[in-house]
């Protein structure tokens, strides 16, 4: 174990990035309206997107594919060495960070050409044109594709890849941590009944399952209040920033010059635009399923087990699960249809995790049901062992038990 | 009888806990379930406080089998026993009371009855883990007896005790015995089984070697050994109907032990003594629990 655990550690980091960079076969097309004739050519079709050029007139005809065989419309209304904003990605899902990275890197490349070449038709260079080639090659990455959503009632609306990235890892990253931290409490509390023994005169009025059902409920219920508090304080803190700054002239003095530099306004449009309300509803859903699956398994442990010390043979391999779950997440924001991601979203081990980096860029229906289905369906087999196993462990002090013995438990009446 | 078990058997993985195990406790009675280390005592007991579910046989309770609700008319004092060190002495015992079905004002004035009894009231607001392990004891007897059931068990009870405070548990048995509680005292301390049980069960390898009262069981392991203290200097006799044990003299005493032949009547061995010498006292050995008890686990 001492030597293997570096491999563990390493092969625990990198191979969800392996995996993630796996694609699922599946290629996106993505039609390009290019009406300067400038750019589209340069968009390379590569194993995961292909780039198909079309003209205006079809736009509407491509528009009512998108979602169907058509993932995206890029379009290129203007020459984009005068105006960096003029390139615009329409599609149904949010996308992709990595599509977007392609195509702003491609543009960029082009753009810096042109700027340079600008300047050199301009004749003589001097001083003043060498300062502006560096300005040119400073300011070479200012390109910025908008990206817009196409909801399901037809409406466009503009949406944020950035903004569904962050709320993606946000919420990995706080259901990672409170399934581990009450996961964590889980265990500590069932230790703790067993090392005091007092647990031998509480289930003498109570039965050992409703005695680990409460516990779990309990502490459960100590996780949601804590989230709602916090979800208050941040809707509350945010609400009034966003007020704050949307009203500049009210107050004035009080924004600093260098702030309504940023594009405040729409960062707060794209974060409002998200469908706070499902991914909450979701949020939840996923921890309470999430954090029984997982207070069941640390509960099972810690019964069978009279120490602190004894526990961590049983818990390396479930926290490996949940850091390997949590890794997923994080490389699965990149490519949020991949097949790290889709897999890792079902499996119900590490879908509570895996899914929040998908719920902001949007995905079907069915994933999300049948990934609760999995994880709900696992998590009441799981506690049922875990039950049969805890009423046995907490009355068995001494020798610590092998997975074979604790099997045998779950047999006993 | 108020609790019977019958044939009851529980296997573990590797190692037969109980095999048919049949006890029967009188109601109003203290019944001691005796037995070395290992034997299955508290098996049973967690059996009886359907802690467990045995394998086969039955738990009867006043002649019915044992149901879910009947935890609520026992008390049980585990031997490994602990509480919540963060809680309050209060809380806690309150707590414990409350799980076991009495009502929030029931529970309080139970309590308080009890905390004054053992005169602990000022303890009410403090932390378990402010107290020693007897007073914990306390505590922990109070609230196995606070909900007032029908049948108690106390494995150990007297462990951690002075013996002011054992005196003081003891007494308390007696008086909980007086009012028509049945009690089973699970104890190596077979002084206390003495004083105490009217009946008692020897479980040796997981079955009941031995069963009935306790004077019975006694009267049943004596020896034919009785005991004479002589005014003589000395005890020179022989006769076919005994045969001298053993002869110590104390202070200006001289005590003799014999062992009469079965067919021989006790009034006869006497007389043959008190003719030849100057008796003080005589008597019959009876042996202890304590006796009884190793002779049955180690023969």
């Amino acid at each position: 174990m001492t030597l293997l655990m570096p491999l563990l550690m390493v092969a625990l980091s990198f191979v969800p990035l392996w995996l993630s960079t796996l694609n699922d076969g599946v290629v996106k097309n993505i039609a390009v309206i290019d009406n300067t004739g400038i750019y589209a050519p340069l968009l390379k079709s590569t194993d995961l997107y292909r780039f198909q050029i079309i003209n205006d007139a079809q736009q509407g005809e491509y528009q009512s594919k998108i979602g169907k065989d058509l993932f995206a419309i890029l379009q290129i209304t203007e020459d984009l060495s005068r105006n960096s904003q003029a390139v615009t990605i329409l599609s149904e899902k949010q996308t992709p960070q990595e599509l977007r990275t392609m195509v702003e890197s491609a543009l960029n490349e082009k753009v810096m050409e042109q700027r340079l070449d600008d300047l050199s038709r301009q004749g003589n260079v001097n001083a003043e044109a060498i300062s502006e080639v560096r300005s040119i090659i400073e300011a070479g990455s200012d390109i910025s594709v908008k990206t817009m959503k196409w909801g399901d009632d037809g409406t466009v609306s503009e949406s944020s890849t950035e903004i569904a990235t962050i709320i993606g890892m946000v919420f990995t990253i706080l259901i990672y941590m409170f399934i581990l931290m009450y996961g964590n409490m889980v265990m500590q509390a069932v230790l703790e009944e067993k090392k005091s023994r007092v647990v031998e005169v509480m289930v003498s009025s109570v039965k050992p399952v409703n005695l680990l059902v409460g516990k779990i409920t309990g502490i459960g219920l100590v996780g949601i209040t804590q989230l709602i508090i916090w979800g208050v304080l941040t809707g509350v803190l945010f609400t009034s920033l966003s007020l704050f700054i949307a009203s500049p002239q009210q107050a004035p003095g009080a924004v600093p010059a260098e702030m309504s530099s940023f594009d405040t306004e729409g960062i707060m449009k794209a974060v409002l635009s998200v469908n706070w309300f499902e991914i909450i509803v979701y949020f939840l859903l996923f921890f309470v399923g999430g954090y029984i699956l997982y207070a069941s398994i640390f509960a099972m442990f810690a019964s069978a087990v009279d120490s602190e010390e004894d526990t961590s043979q049983f818990m390396m391999p479930v926290t490996l699960i949940i850091m390997f779950a949590f890794f997923a997440g994080f490389y699965s924001v990149g490519n949020p249809d991949g097949p790290l991601a889709f897999w890792g979203s079902l499996i119900p081990f590490t879908s509570p995790i895996v899914m929040m980096v998908r719920l902001p860029f949007g995905i079907p229906l069915w994933e999300k049901l049948l990934s609760l289905v999995l994880l709900y369906g696992t998590f009441i087999l799981i506690s049922f062992f875990a039950a049969k196993i805890y009423r046995v462990g907490i009355l068995m002090y001494g020798k610590k038990p092998s997975v074979k013995e604790m099997i045998k438990w779950v047999k006993y009446k | 009888m108020y609790l019977e078990t019958t044939n009851v058997v529980k296997q573990y993985a590797n190692h037969l806990a109980l095999n048919k195990v049949s006890i029967r406790v009188p109601k109003g009675t203290v019944f001691g379930l005796l037995g070395p280390n290992g034997a299955g005592k508290t098996t049973l007991i967690r059996i009886i406080t359907r802690i467990t579910a045995p394998d086969s046989g039955e738990v009867l309770i006043n002649g019915r089998p044992s149901k879910s609700d009947d935890v609520f008319n026992i008390g049980y004092l585990p031997e490994e026993r602990g509480l919540y060190k963060k809680m309050k002495v209060g809380e806690q015992a309150m707590y414990l009371a409350q799980l076991r079905g009495l009502s929030k004002a029931d529970a309080h004035r139970e309590l308080m009855v009890w905390f004054r009894r053992f005169d602990i009231a000022n303890w009410y607001n403090r932390k378990v883990e402010e107290l020693s392990k007897g007073m914990q004891q306390k505590v922990q007897f109070i609230s196995t007896v606070i909900h007032n059931p029908d049948l108690l068990i106390f494995d150990e009870p007297f462990s951690g005790f002075d013996p002011v405070n054992a005196e003081m548990i003891k007494n308390e048995m007696l008086r909980l015995k007086a009012e028509g509680k049945t009690i089973i005292l699970s104890t190596h301390n077979m002084e206390s089984v003495e004083a105490l049980c009217d009946n008692i069960a020897l479980i040796h390898r997981s079955q009941v070697v031995l069963q009935g009262k306790v004077f019975d069981i006694r009267r049943e392991h004596r020896t034919n050994i009785f005991r004479f203290r002589l005014r003589d200097s000395d005890f020179s006799f022989e006769h076919p109907s005994f045969t001298l044990v053993s002869k110590e003299p104390y202070h200006e005493f001289t005590d003799i032990r014999v062992r009469k032949q079965p067919e021989v009547a006790t009034n006869e061995l006497a007389k043959l003594i008190f003719d030849k010498f100057d008796v003080v006292a005589y008597d019959e050995e009876i042996p202890t629990m304590n006796d009884v008890f190793i002779e049955t686990v180690s023969s």
